[in-house]
C-alpha cells in the first residue's frame, strides 16, 4: 500500500470510523473539509512518527506538511528519503 | 449603547486601522463598516425587519464577522450557529426562533438547505455571485429605529434538558459585559487579539465584539490544529493577547520545541471554558513570563461572572477569581440567602450583563433568572457550586447538573443518549464524562445492546452524523445492565462512579 493510501486508511478507520463517504481525494484540506479536528491533528503526527520512524518537530506540523492526505505522503517522503541518503 | 455603534464609532476614529485579519483577508475599520452597511441594506431589501432573527452558520470566517454586524445594523438579531451544528439541531432552531434569513457558506449550504426544509427562509450563501452582489448593495440602508434594550443575539446553549435554548442578550447586556471585560483586561486600541474560538461560542464572539468596541485588530483563526503555524502568525502580526481554552494549553503544554512558542508582544492570555489545572497554569506561565495569566469563569447567560487578577496567581492558583466589575457575585442556599466563607452553595450573578431570559422558554427561564434581594432585581442561579475563602474568592465545587465540558464546549448527556437511544440495535445508554488529559473531559457511552452485533465504530460512526463533532463519544462501553437508581432509573452518578472504580 502506497504511503497515502496507508493514511487515508488510518484517517478513515481512527477519525471517521469507517465511514467511506467523504472526499479524502489527496488535496483535499483536512482542517477546511472538517475531516479532522485540532487534536486529531496530534494524532495523526504520532501515528506518522510511529509508522515511518520518523521524527516530527513542532515547526514541521504546519498545513504545508500536515493538512492533506498529499502533504503528508510528500512529507514522510522526503523524511525517508533524507534519512537513507544520510 | 447598541452593538452596531461599536463599529460605527471605531470607523470614525480609527477609518485606516486594520479591524480584521482572516487569512489573507484584511480589512480595515473603514471597510468593515461599510462593507457591513452595504450587506445590512441587503438584508433589508431581502425583507428582514427590526427584530427578526438572522442565523449565521458559518466558521470563522471575514464573512461571519460581516454578517453578524449586518444583521445589527439591518436592526435584526443574531444568532452565531457553530459550523459543526448537524441538520437536526439546526432544524430544531430554526423552528424554535424562525429566523427570516440564513447566512452560511458554501460547504454548510447542504446541511443549511435540509435543515429549512419547506420553511421559508432566505438563504445567502458567502463565497458566491449573490453575495458579492449583497456586498455591492446599492439601496441606502433604512434606519432601524431600535434602542439599546431591544435584543441583539441569541446565542444557542445546550441545557440539561438536551434541547438547545437560545439565550436572550440585549445590546445593554452586551455593552455592560464587554466594558467590564475591557476593564479588568484594561485592553486597548492598541491591542491585536489573536482568537481561535468560534464566533458562536460566546468566548470567540465577545473577541471580535470587544476589538471592535476598542478599534482594535483581532486576527481570527479557524482552528488550531497546528499551533507552530498559528504562532508563527502571532509572531508576524505582533499579537498582544490571546485568548485560550484548557485543550489549548494542553496542546501548548505537550510541544517539544518551545521556541515555535516565543511571541515577544504578548501582553496577556486569557484561559475559560474550563478550569486550567493548576499545574497547566504553572507551566503556562513559565512558558510565557511576559504575559499576564487571566482564570475566567462564566456562562453564556451571563457572558462572564468572575475573573482573578493575575497578581493572586501566586498565592490562589485555583480560584476564578471575584466578580467582574460591576457585577455582584456570591454563594447562596438553596433559600437564596448568602452562606458564610468556606460553605458550598450555588454561585449568584447579579448585574448588567444577565440575561433577559430564554427565547420563549418561560419554564427554563424561571429556573436561572429568580428574584433577588431588591423588588426590582432579577439574579442569574447559575447551576454551578463555588464556595468563596476568607477574602471572598471564589472557589469552583461543580455542576448542580451533569453537564459535560470537554474541548471547553459544553455537552449534555441527555442530548447525546437521545441519540443512542434512537440507534436500532442499543436498549439502554448513559453519557458520562471522564477525565482526559487533552479534552477536559472525554464523552463516553455506556451501552447495553439489543443487537450483540453492534460494534463501537458503528455506533460512533452513527453519532457523528447527528451530533457536532464534540458531542460525539470518544469511546463506547458495553454492559449486560446499566446502574439504576432505586425508583429504576438509569443513574448517570452511579454509572460514572462505577468507571472510576475500574
Amino acid at each position: 500500500m502506497t504511503t497515502a493510501n496507508q493514511i487515508r486508511s488510518f484517517i478513515i478507520e481512527n477519525f471517521l470510523f469507517g465511514d467511506i463517504s467523504h472526499d479524502l481525494g489527496d488535496d483535499v484540506s483536512l482542517i477546511d473539509a472538517d475531516l479532522v479536528d485540532s487534536t486529531a491533528i496530534l494524532e495523526l503526527v504520532a501515528y506518522v512518527e510511529e509508522t515511518y520512524g520518523v521524527t516530527v518537530a513542532d515547526a514541521d506540523i504546519v498545513p504545508a506538511n500536515f493538512d492533506s492526505i498529499g502533504r503528508i505522503a510528500a512529507f514522510v517522503g522526503a523524511r525517508i528519503g533524507a534519512s537513507v541518503a544520510a | 449603547m447598541r452593538v452596531e455603534t461599536f463599529l460605527q464609532q471605531s470607523a470614525d476614529r480609527v477609518p485606516d486601522k486594520t479591524a480584521l485579519v482572516v487569512g489573507a483577508t484584511r480589512l480595515s475599520y473603514a471597510e468593515f463598516d461599510a462593507q457591513t452597511t452595504r450587506l445590512a441594506a441587503h438584508l433589508q431589501r431581502l425583507g428582514v425587519k427590526p427584530g427578526d432573527r438572522v442565523l449565521v452558520f458559518m466558521d470563522n470566517a471575514a464573512e461571519a464577522a460581516l454578517s453578524i454586524f449586518a444583521a445589527l445594523k439591518a436592526g435584526a438579531l443574531f444568532s452565531p450557529i457553530n459550523a459543526s451544528t448537524k441538520t437536526d439541531k439546526l432544524d430544531f432552531i430554526i423552528g424554535n426562533c424562525r429566523p427570516t434569513t440564513i447566512l452560511t457558506q458554501r460547504k454548510l449550504t447542504p446541511v443549511a438547505t435540509t435543515a429549512i426544509g419547506d420553511r421559508i427562509v432566505a438563504l445567502l450563501v458567502a463565497g458566491t455571485p449573490e453575495w458579492d452582489l449583497a456586498l455591492a448593495e446599492t439601496t441606502p440602508l433604512v434606519p432601524h429605529g431600535g434602542i439599546d434594550i431591544d435584543l441583539a443575539m441569541l446565542i444557542y446553549t445546550s441545557g440539561s434538558t438536551g434541547r438547545p435554548k437560545g439565550v436572550m442578550m440585549t445590546h445593554r447586556n452586551i455593552d455592560a459585559a464587554s466594558l467590564s471585560i475591557i476593564t479588568y483586561l484594561e485592553t486597548t486600541t492598541d491591542d491585536i487579539i489573536l482568537s481561535v474560538a468560534p464566533l458562536a461560542f460566546d468566548y470567540g464572539l465577545y473577541q471580535l465584539l470587544m476589538a471592535v468596541r476598542l478599534g482594535a485588530t483581532l486576527v481570527l483563526e479557524k482552528s488550531f490544529a497546528f499551533p507552530a503555524a498559528v504562532f508563527e502568525t502571532m509572531r508576524r502580526e505582533r499579537v498582544t493577547g490571546f485568548p485560550l481554552v484548557p485543550t489549548m494549553a494542553a496542546m501548548i503544554l505537550q510541544m517539544r520545541d518551545l521556541a515555535t512558542l516565543d511571541v515577544p508582544t504578548l501582553r496577556y492570555i486569557t484561559n475559560t471554558a474550563a478550569a486550567l489545572p493548576v499545574e497547566h497554569i504553572k507551566r503556562v506561565r513559565d512558558l510565557f513570563p511576559n504575559a499576564a495569566l487571566y482564570s475566567m469563569y462564566g456562562l453564556t447567560e451571563c457572558k462572564r461572572c468572575t475573573y482573578l487578577p493575575p497578581a493572586q496567581l501566586e498565592t490562589r492558583a485555583g480560584s476564578v477569581g471575584i466578580a467582574i466589575p460591576n457585577t455582584e457575585a456570591y454563594v447562596a442556599a438553596d433559600d437564596g440567602e448568602p452562606v458564610a466563607a468556606g460553605v458550598i452553595g450555588e454561585l449568584v450573578i447579579r448585574g448588567p450583563h444577565i440575561m433577559q431570559g430564554y427565547w420563549e422558554n418561560p419554564i427554563a427561564t424561571a429556573e436561572r433568572l429568580r428574584p433577588g434581594r431588591n423588588p426590582w432585581d432579577k439574579v442569574l442561579y447559575t447551576g454551578d457550586l463555588f464556595y468563596a475563602d476568607a477574602e471572598g474568592f471564589l472557589f469552583f465545587v461543580g455542576r448542580k447538573d451533569d453537564i459535560i465540558k470537554t474541548r471547553g464546549e459544553k455537552v449534555a448527556p441527555k442530548e447525546v443518549e437521545a441519540v443512542l437511544y434512537a440507534m436500532p440495535g442499543i436498549a439502554e445508554a448513559v453519557v458520562v464524562g471522564v477525565p482526559d488529559p487533552v479534552l477536559g473531559q472525554a464523552v463516553k457511552a455506556i451501552v447495553v445492546r439489543s443487537n450483540p452485533e453492534l460494534t463501537e465504530g458503528e455506533i460512533i460512526r452513527a453519532a457523528a452524523k447527528a451530533l457536532e463533532d464534540f458531542m460525539v463519544p470518544k469511546s463506547v462501553e458495553f454492559r449486560d445492565a446499566l446502574p439504576k437508581t432505586d425508583t429504576g432509573k438509569v443513574s448517570r452518578r452511579l454509572a460514572a462512579e462505577s468507571l472510576e472504580l475500574t
